[in-house]
């Protein structure tokens, strides 16, 4: 039993290192159009995330299949259930990770044009459809007695989820523009800094209302208990404090607590589900819990030991790239890789 | 629209896609770590510009292949939840294991490694690729112990309708990995040999920098008769290991239709699909009692028999893969072998003995021949995992008990349209990139920097 709240916890930390990181990479990828005016501010803003991209994927990819070790029966009817949005993730993914490859390969205007669309929306349809599908694994969908999602792709697009996936979605871009200001310099920097500033007031606003929606709406105040207030009070607070670091012209604090904010929303979220991980709305018997969706106990036990030894090795490495690519990015056109 | 055949037929493109991208990475990564050693070593400036030279290919290379593997671990999920239900509890902690021991490395170091060539000393930096080469081989070996597991399943029990782990070093050391991973490694080997000889002899026809791609070529040829000889030596073991695990699997490659003692080796067999009836049969008596016992006398089974005895075992249905794929597959990644052993040789006497001025046709066709790994790599896997017709996992689940019940032909339809346009539209990005930088030599890619510096920019503000 121990070992499957553990589980639970190593799943949802493993999003949450995906959000995180990823999370600045594809706001930065989606404002990479907005933001960048020539091809040079362009390359500049890319190269700011230029070696991490591709570590920060990992994430998703671990998260994947360590639900997969973990919980089958989650990863089976979560990844068959959320056929459609995930095959567009996929696309998402896939047309992203070559155009930061092969933007630059190419010198004709019109190709590296194609290329930053293709980054901006590789990074908004993931950064759009996740929270849809997270919101409705709490929420509750369909799934029958036998685990096996019953409804369509239309019923995962309810209006909580859209509230979802447009309160992540802006999140995300403040997560995005924060770090551009702690990466950037000259005019991506000097406009990064100003986006943050009125983001900020917006996100702040669409949190509040997707949380009491969520207390709402997931009937999670029947039971409600310490974590059920604190973790969504942490949330709140995070992005509070961010705000007055970014007052007081703090960007990196900033950047610190958009991503604790992150942290605090995808841990709400996994509150709210447990001990469930996937709720069915038709009956509460018929969801997916930490129980019903688990391993054996040695499966478990074996992906405990392995991740505690390998875990901290990962976080340490990267950790190491980011201190090695601590310097913000110069417009020195002759300094720039991508 | 059949939902099972059309998560077949995804399955099947995206893996085969997938796999076009993973040889190369594995021998190139390999080479460019390599190369840069020597750089690093010797100090000689020629290695640096060969390592961003053959470098700057790997990385076409690399993010097709990270971008196409993503696919591959949520397709499990996606079309075939079922059978991932009944696997998850052995299958998935490879998979797991792959992405937290060897996936992350790579992807991290490989990063650093592209950015960091000013940021870091020599050493550190020649470091992170041979982190990047021996974790993207690390990455082989647990994809394959979980494909493995789908050959040869041990180490489980049944418990409530699915597969549990009952012993995991089991399922490491599964007697398929001992053959199979020393396979795809040295088929990466002769890809990476195929792929240099190829564009060693583009440049070298046309006097380009002859001091780089001589080096190229030499290494290219040694690694290339290294390589296919292993290939195929770790070959004939395999061939070994499927008579025990799969005996289907190989009656059906040979088309051996009834039970023989000693075995004969088909040459050619053609058969008429209307009447069944053999149009032509040429074989060479006690050939596959040799291949399969190394000498000449030993039972190999038929297609007959055992489809006898699986019935009996199984209960009926159909346990015959489609020896039409099986038997052509086969001959053509054999074919294919045999020739870049050949191949290879040529190549190693033509530079040993500096010919290359009597052989400028050989130079001419080898560009060509970086078809031939592609070719056997790919018929390889389509032998390997048609084969084990019709299980996912051998003598476990079928493959309509493996497929997804949530999902319909018309979203498979749709993700199957959406993955060949995609693929396809890459696939041409893919080549025309490689084309250019191939062709344009190491002179570009070590001015990459300066090359893409656009000419008509605003002047940022700078603070």
């Amino acid at each position: 039993m121990t070992l499957n709240i553990l589980w639970f916890i190593f799943i949802a930390i493993l999003y949450t290192g995906f959000f995180v990181l990823e999370g600045f990479d594809f706001g930065v990828g989606i404002l990479l159009p907005f933001l960048g005016k020539n091809d040079l501010q362009r390359r500049m803003i890319i190269n700011t995330i230029g070696p991490h991209w591709d570590g920060n994927e990992v994430w998703l990819i671990t998260a994947g299949g360590a639900t997969f070790a973990a919980f089958p029966n989650w990863y089976a009817t979560m990844f068959s259930g959320f056929y459609i949005p995930l095959f567009l993730i996929l696309i998402g993914l896939i047309i992203r990770g070559v155009a930061f490859e092969f933007r630059g390969m190419d010198d004709n205007p019109r190709w590296r044009n194609l290329w930053d669309w293709c980054l901006f929306a590789g990074s908004l349809v993931p950064t759009i459809l996740f929270p849809i599908a997270f919101s409705n694994m709490v929420r509750g969908i369909p799934i029958d007695g036998k685990m096996q999602y019953v409804g369509g792709f239309i019923n995962l697009l309810n209006p909580y989820a859209l509230l979802a996936a447009l309160a992540v979605t802006l999140l995300i871009l403040l997560h995005g523009a924060s770090f551009l200001s702690i990466k950037a310099t000259g005019e991506i920097e000097h406009k990064a800094k100003e986006l943050v500033r009125w983001l900020w007031l917006l996100v702040v606003l669409m949190l509040v209302i997707f949380l009491v929606t969520s207390f709402i709406i997931t009937g999670v105040l029947h039971r409600l208990n310490v974590l059920l207030i604190l973790i969504p009070l942490l949330e709140v607070l995070a992005i509070l404090i961010a705000g007055y670091f970014l007052r007081k012209g703090h960007h990196g604090r900033a950047f610190l607590m958009t991503s604790l904010t992150i942290v605090f929303v995808i841990f709400t979220i996994f509150t709210f589900l447990y001990p469930r991980v996937m709720v069915s709305s038709l009956n509460p018997d018929w969801s997916l819990t930490i129980q019903n969706a688990a391993s054996s106990a040695r499966t478990l036990r074996l992906m405990t030991i392995v991740t505690l030894i390998f875990l901290p090795i990962v976080l340490l490495y990267q950790a190491w790239t980011y201190w090695i690519f601590r310097k913000r990015i110069t417009s020195d056109a002759e300094k720039l890789t991508y | 629209m059949d939902v099972l055949l059309l998560a077949r037929i995804q399955f099947a493109i995206t893996i085969i896609y997938h796999f076009f991208f993973v040889p190369l990475t594995l021998g190139l990564s390999l080479v460019v770590a390599i190369l840069e050693t020597i750089y690093v070593s010797t100090g000689k400036e020629m290695y640096k510009r060969l390592t961003k030279f053959w470098g700057k290919l790997l990385l076409i290379n690399f993010a097709m292949g990270v971008v196409t593997g993503i696919v591959q671990e949520f397709q499990f999920g996606m079309s075939w939840s079922e059978y991932s239900r009944f696997v998850g509890d052995i299958f998935g902690a490879p998979l797991a294991i792959e992405a937290l021991v060897a996936f992350f490395l790579e992807s991290t170091f490989l990063g650093v490694w592209i950015f960091g060539w000013d940021k870091l000393s020599k050493g550190l930096h020649v470091t992170t690729m041979w982190l990047v080469a021996i974790s993207s081989n690390i990455s082989a070996i647990w994809i394959l112990i979980a494909n493995a597991f789908m050959q040869h399943p041990v180490g489980y029990t049944i418990t409530d309708g699915r597969a549990e782990l009952t012993n995991f070093s089991q399922v490491i050391f599964n007697l398929p990995i001992f053959s199979h991973y020393p396979h795809v490694f040295s088929a990466g080997l002769v890809t990476v040999a195929f792929f240099m000889l190829g564009i060693s002899a583009y440049h070298l026809l046309r006097q380009n920098e002859i001091d780089l791609f001589r080096p190229s070529f030499r290494m290219a040829a040694i690694i290339g008769v290294i390589g296919t000889v292993l290939v195929g030596l770790i070959g004939h073991t395999q061939g070994q290991e499927i008579n025990q695990t799969q005996p289907m699997k190989l009656a059906s490659l040979e088309a051996l239709f009834n039970t023989e003692n000693p075995a004969s080796l088909s040459i050619i067999t053609i058969k008429n699909p209307f009447t069944d009836e053999l149009v032509l049969d040429l074989r060479i008596p006690g050939a596959l009692s040799f291949m399969e016992y190394n000498r000449f006398t030993g039972e190999v089974k038929g297609i007959n028999q055992l489809q006898a005895q699986y019935e009996g075992q199984y209960g009926a249905g159909d346990y015959v893969p489609p020896p039409v794929i099986t038997y052509w597959s086969f001959r053509a990644m054999v074919g294919a072998g045999l020739l870049m052993i050949l191949i290879s040789l040529i190549a190693l006497f033509v530079d040993l003995r500096n010919l290359y001025g009597k052989f400028l046709w050989f130079l001419k066709l080898l560009p060509f021949a970086i078809a031939l790994p592609y070719l056997a790599n790919t018929t390889g896997w389509v032998l390997t995992e048609v084969g084990r017709f019709p299980w996912v996992v051998y003598g476990l689940v079928k493959l309509q008990d493996g497929v997804s019940k949530a999902v319909s032909g018309g979203m498979l339809l749709t993700s199957l349209i959406g993955f060949i346009l995609v693929y396809g539209l890459l696939i041409f990005t893919t080549v025309y990139l490689m084309l250019k930088f191939a062709k344009a030599g190491p002179k570009v890619a070590a001015e990459v920097p300066e090359e893409f510096t656009p000419s008509i920019i605003n002047p940022p503000e700078s603070q």
